[in-house]
């Protein structure tokens, strides 16, 4: 019996009750995956198969049909601090700087800081982004990235057990997106924060995950492989194609969002090089073919 | 660019207020009869031999009736003739107590309503029944239940101003952006908190909006109210002198009615600009 894992899915199902004279509809179901501790996982998949109902559960913001979401032992059954969430929007409050934005969520966190260790901790994570010179700005002085970046440093902020991201990156263009992965990846490694993000970019994915979670399309949508990144860490935007299984794994990736569940990467790698990390997921993954 | 334009802007509403004053002035010049071979006598027996004044009052004394109001505006010889300032302050503490009773009801009331959809439904109803209601057709029942004129006109403007504040407040409420509420949620925020730091710093400006628009209606409805209740006030100043038949009086009060009104609107735009935000 080994411990269990930090998190764990298990038989996750939504269904959107009927309207009128429809019948439910049945986003996924039977989703089940682990995160470690430490470990960062992405989600993906198409639109449509309830990435973001998956993250809203994670995080406590909407309920399961069915199934259940353990964080150490513990059913998830509502929102947490111990959870920090990174919105697709930013949903950063307009009439508030950004020293105001993070302070709110830094003293709902830690409710008996003094006034000037609310200040340090909100400091220190502006910092973190690189949004110092920014600090006391209204969002709409901000760039998207710039904004997007003190979402994160206020999901941050809180010191979560785990950080979830939906699509944090996706309203951004593609040079601000490179810069902001960058820096996630690198703060990610420093403080060894469990993350779990929805993506629709395969190359974020690769960069940024240790584990990918490939979703096939809803309704009736289920996680069709957990596949490990054979990249060893630590990766970087400059160097990862140039890695022997960058091409393999990512043509694997992109076949699977194109044509579908193939055979899982695990099994493909035949050639002898090893999956990046020892173990190999827990239940065998589920094949679903495509309606 | 847009300083030239705002001074084009005044100097062409300059010259319109001269060419309106020259206007008035003309038409309100004294006349001649033209007697034609009527008998002279006869003439000066109806008084129609000397120049006849405008029954109307001039540009000129409208302004010797501003002058004579503001030089002295707090005199108080008597109930029926007391300074335009005490008038006023008379009719703005009215306006001002009958507002602030109304939102001291109206937006926790639009606070309950936007955020219970079953609130909204058990009390649209009546809200929606209330609201066209004159205000002044609750005058004679507040008058009777209330038994004083003054508290009766309050009553008034709190029944004008309670429904603009509370629709505004519901719908500005309800309309608070789910990212920002969801946001509380995984900061465990109390509800108290979540009310105060999210929820009316992002629908203050609508609640602005709907106090603006209410203290707009309750400056309209109080100058009828004290027409209708009289003793004090700038309404029943009006009166008072369309009695007097003095019209420069009453010309001289729509005048100051107009200048209070929009200090009152500026005020409320000014305070909705400060809890403005630009969103993104």
């Amino acid at each position: 019996m080994t411990t269990p894992a930090f998190i764990q899915v298990d038989g996750l199902e939504k269904t959107f009750p009927a309207p009128m004279g429809q019948e439910p509809v049945t986003v996924f179901q039977n989703l089940d995956f682990e995160i470690e501790k430490g470990e960062f996982v992405c989600l993906i998949g198409h639109s449509g198969c309830g990435k973001s109902t998956i993250l809203n559960i994670l995080a406590g913001l909407d309920a399961a049909t069915d199934g259940y979401v353990f964080m150490e032992n513990k059913e998830v059954t509502g929102p947490g601090l111990d959870r920090g969430v990174v919105f697709q929007g930013h949903a950063l409050m307009p009439w508030l700087t950004v020293r105001e934005n993070v302070a709110f969520a830094v003293k709902s966190r830690f409710k008996r800081h003094s006034k000037d260790e609310v200040n340090a901790q909100v400091e220190k994570y502006v910092d973190m982004v690189g949004l110092t010179p920014a600090i006391d700005k209204k969002p709409h002085q901000l760039s998207g990235g710039m904004r997007q970046r003190v979402g994160i440093a206020r999901a941050f902020a809180i010191e979560p057990k785990m950080l979830l991201m939906d699509e944090p990156f996706g309203a951004l263009d593609a040079l601000t997106r490179g810069v902001i992965q960058d820096e996630l990846l690198a703060i990610c490694q420093a403080t060894n924060q469990t993350v779990f993000m929805i993506t629709h970019d395969v190359d974020e994915a690769i960069l940024l995950a240790d584990k990918i979670l490939l979703m096939t399309n809803g309704p009736f949508a289920e996680v069709a492989e957990c596949a490990y990144n054979p990249l060893k860490k630590p990766r970087s935007r400059q160097e990862m194609h140039h890695d022997e299984h960058y091409y393999p794994f990512r043509n694997h990736l992109m076949d699977f969002l194109v044509n579908g569940p193939s055979t899982p990467y695990a099994d493909k790698a035949s050639d002898g090089t090893p999956p990046a990390m020892e173990e190999a997921p827990r239940s065998g993954p589920r094949r679903v073919v495509n309606a | 660019m847009s300083q030239s334009l705002r001074l084009r802007g005044g100097i062409v509403s300059i010259l319109l207020l001269l060419a309106f004053i020259g206007a008035w002035w003309g038409a309100t010049l004294p006349t001649q009869v033209d007697l034609g071979d009527m008998d002279p006598d006869y003439a000066a027996m109806m008084g129609l031999d000397t120049v006849q004044e405008s029954d109307i009052p001039t540009p000129g004394d409208i302004g010797s009736a501003i002058w004579t109001h503001l030089s002295d505006p707090f005199y108080v010889s008597g109930s029926n003739d007391m300074g335009i300032g005490i008038q006023l302050a008379h009719s703005l503490w009215r306006v001002l107590a009958g507002f602030a009773l109304a939102a001291l009801v109206a937006v926790p009331l639009g606070f309950l309503i936007g955020m219970s959809p079953l609130m909204h439904k058990a009390l649209d109803p009546y809200i929606q029944i209330l609201k066209p209601i004159s205000p002044l057709a609750w005058m004679p029942l507040a008058l009777y239940i209330i038994q004083d004129a003054s508290i009766s006109s309050i009553f008034v403007i709190f029944i004008c101003s309670i429904w603009p504040m509370m629709v505004n407040t519901a719908y500005g409420v309800a309309s608070v952006r789910d990212d920002w509420l969801a946001v509380a949620k995984t900061l465990e925020v109390s509800p108290i908190k979540k009310a105060f730091k999210v929820i009316l710093p992002a629908a203050a400006p609508t609640i602005l909006t709907g106090m603006r628009i209410s203290m707009g209606i309750a400056w309209l409805v109080i100058v009828a109210a004290e027409m209708l209740v009289g003793g004090t006030g700038i309404g029943y100043f009006i009166w008072n002198e369309w009695n007097n038949l003095d019209l420069a009086n009453v010309i001289f009060a729509i005048l100051l009615i107009g200048v209070v009104g929009m200090i009152l609107d500026m005020i409320f735009g000014l305070l909705g600009k400060a809890v403005s935000y630009k969103e993104v």
